[in-house]
């Protein structure tokens, strides 16, 4: 377990020692404050809640994560460092967790940085503040379960490229599950059940009602449970093809 | 103690490495031979965990690597192939992190980081990513790494790789210091590097153990062992010389270079020479500017096990 403070702490310094962590961080900065201004019409709404900026951030977090998750494992393999990091004694789910928790850290930064808007929000109006940390720990959880799916793509691969359009892939099939376009598919012939299972499965579904300042016990659950099993996964295929 | 029984690896179609059988006991120091491509590397990832053998078992002090690999690798120090690490870290905290990784701590942290720090020279490079180290540099980091935490068990692969030759001199220096109380084993395709820090050869090709010996013995099989050379004053002697040299009845063959004035009489086998031929340099009046024993030429027994 030590392992995964130490690998941890390692991953961390290194986003920071390259440009990766700031441009990222302005990237999202910028993207998030645009989409939230221009798109959700934050002033036109005449609202003082943070709706329009939660909205998008499944959409922003599409591109973004991947971004970050590609280079989990692929750059590993590409530089050869896995060798160096699996000949250590460690065990696979270390480094897989400890990797895994600096990328999702650092994304937690990001995300932490947006807080002019939240200051923004209750200088406008009498927001409700229980629901906007509801709403930053459902964002959170999102990145959270983006970034699993990226990290086990990413370890599928040795090219960052191919680990990032995957991981869009994935996490794109994911968001959608919830959508009509995807139930709409289903509804005609699937048995009701498939079809609910199939929308549950959903980022979408579970990221609103804890954006709306629900927090029940099942979201949190399916985002564990999502984030378990990729990491899972992913230390499995780390595991069989350590050396490819 | 390092041990394999029957190790092999296949990839698809690809046989990599196939039943590879050794031991090696401590004060040993273990020379991987082979042309590019052989297995030596692959061989090398099996014994460090790296590699999944498709068949067979490795063991580094009776422990099976893959059964136990965290007992295997905390008695293991290894140096991958290319020495791989973190371009981005410095010097000082990647070797902090791999000390973390080792359970180093209090006084022995410290005293080891001093330890490789000085004995691969890396002070003037601490705070330097590694990223801009030169290659020698970085070689000398990954051999810091694999050596940190005084492992009783040293694998490396190609350790003097990308070095000047007063670097090189360094490391074998190095690992001959290390050589008395560890199992070292690495691979090469430098062979005076054989001779210079190994007592023990095994020379693999298409993934099999062709030669396993002590570099002294592995010359011996040579064609040249206990060959006499002789070099001459004048090059108007070269053919009389020759003609005389190839009638002596011990002797088997004899090759000449004009450019040296250069006769190099080759033995029939297990026959000593050097009396001979010294007594009829003599009696011929050929004027010598040098005459030595060959002790065997290891590249070309290399090249007549793996050609």
């Amino acid at each position: 377990m030590r392992n995964v403070g130490i690998i941890l702490r390692r991953e961390l310094a290194s986003y920071f020692a390259t440009p990766l962590a700031y441009v990222f961080i302005l990237i999202f900065l910028v993207l998030s404050s645009w989409f939230t201004f221009y798109l959700g019409g934050f002033y036109e709404r005449g609202q003082a809640d943070l709706q329009p900026f939660f909205a998008f951030h499944p959409w922003l977090y599409l591109f973004l994560i991947p971004a970050i998750s590609m280079k989990l494992w692929a750059e590993e393999r590409k530089s050869g460092s896995i060798e160096l990091l699996m000949t250590q004694p460690v065990k696979v789910w270390e480094a897989v967790l400890g990797k895994y928790f600096a990328a999702w850290i650092f994304i937690a930064i990001a995300l932490a940085l947006t807080f002019p808007i939240w200051i923004t929000v209750n200088y406008l109006g009498d927001p409700d503040n229980g629901t906007i940390i509801a709403a930053y720990l459902g964002s959170l959880l999102l990145a959270g379960g983006f970034l699993a799916v990226g990290s086990c793509m990413s370890a599928l691969t040795r090219n960052q490229v191919v680990a990032f359009i995957l991981g869009v892939a994935a996490c794109f099939l994911f968001l959608l599950a919830g959508y009509p376009m995807v139930v709409n598919a289903f509804q005609s012939w699937a048995p009701q059940a498939l079809v609910s299972a199939i929308a549950s499965l959903s980022f979408l579904t579970h990221f609103q009602s804890i954006a709306r300042g629900v927090l029940e016990a099942r979201d949190l659950l399916y985002f564990a449970m999502l984030i378990g099993f990729f990491l899972f996964t992913t230390t499995v295929a780390l595991d069989l093809r350590k050396a490819d | 103690m390092i041990k394999t029984e029957h190790l092999s690896k296949r990839y698809d179609r690809v046989t990599a490495v196939e039943d590879v059988t050794f031991e090696v006991r401590p004060g040993e120091v273990l020379g991987f031979l082979g042309p590019n491509g052989a297995g030596k590397t692959t061989t090398m990832r099996m014994l460090a965990g790296f590699v999944t053998p498709t068949a067979g078992k490795a063991f580094i002090c009776g422990h099976d690597v893959e059964a136990e690999p965290l007992a295997a690798k905390q008695r293991l120090g290894y140096l991958p192939e290319g020495a791989p690490s973190y371009g981005e870290m410095r010097v000082r905290r990647f070797l902090e992190f791999i000390a973390d990784l080792r359970r180093l701590e209090g006084a022995r942290r410290r005293q080891r980081l001093d330890h490789v720090i000085g004995r691969l020279q890396l002070a003037s490079v601490l705070e330097q990513s590694i990223d801009t180290l030169s290659k020698g540099f970085r070689r000398r980091v990954g051999l810091a790494q694999a050596i940190i935490h005084d492992p009783p068990v040293l694998i490396l692969d190609e350790p003097t790789d990308g070095l000047d030759p007063n670097q090189k001199f360094e490391v074998r220096t190095l690992i001959n210091e290390m050589a008395r109380d560890k199992i070292i084993v690495i691979s090469t395709h430098i062979l005076e590097e054989v001779a210079a820090v190994c007592n023990r050869a095994i020379i693999i090709a298409r993934g099999r153990v062709v030669a396993d010996d002590t570099p002294l013995r592995l010359a011996a099989r040579s064609r040249y062992y206990n060959a006499v050379s002789l070099q001459l004053e004048r090059p108007e002697q070269l053919a009389a010389a020759r003609a005389a040299v190839a009638a002596l009845p011990s002797v088997a063959e004899v090759e000449v270079s004009e450019r040296e004035v250069r006769i190099t009489a080759l033995p029939r086998s297990g026959a000593a020479i050097l009396p001979a031929v010294s007594q009829l340099a003599s009696s011929e009046g050929l004027a010598l500017k040098e005459l030595h024993l060959e002790s065997g030429r290891l590249d070309e027994v290399f090249r007549s096990i793996t050609a």
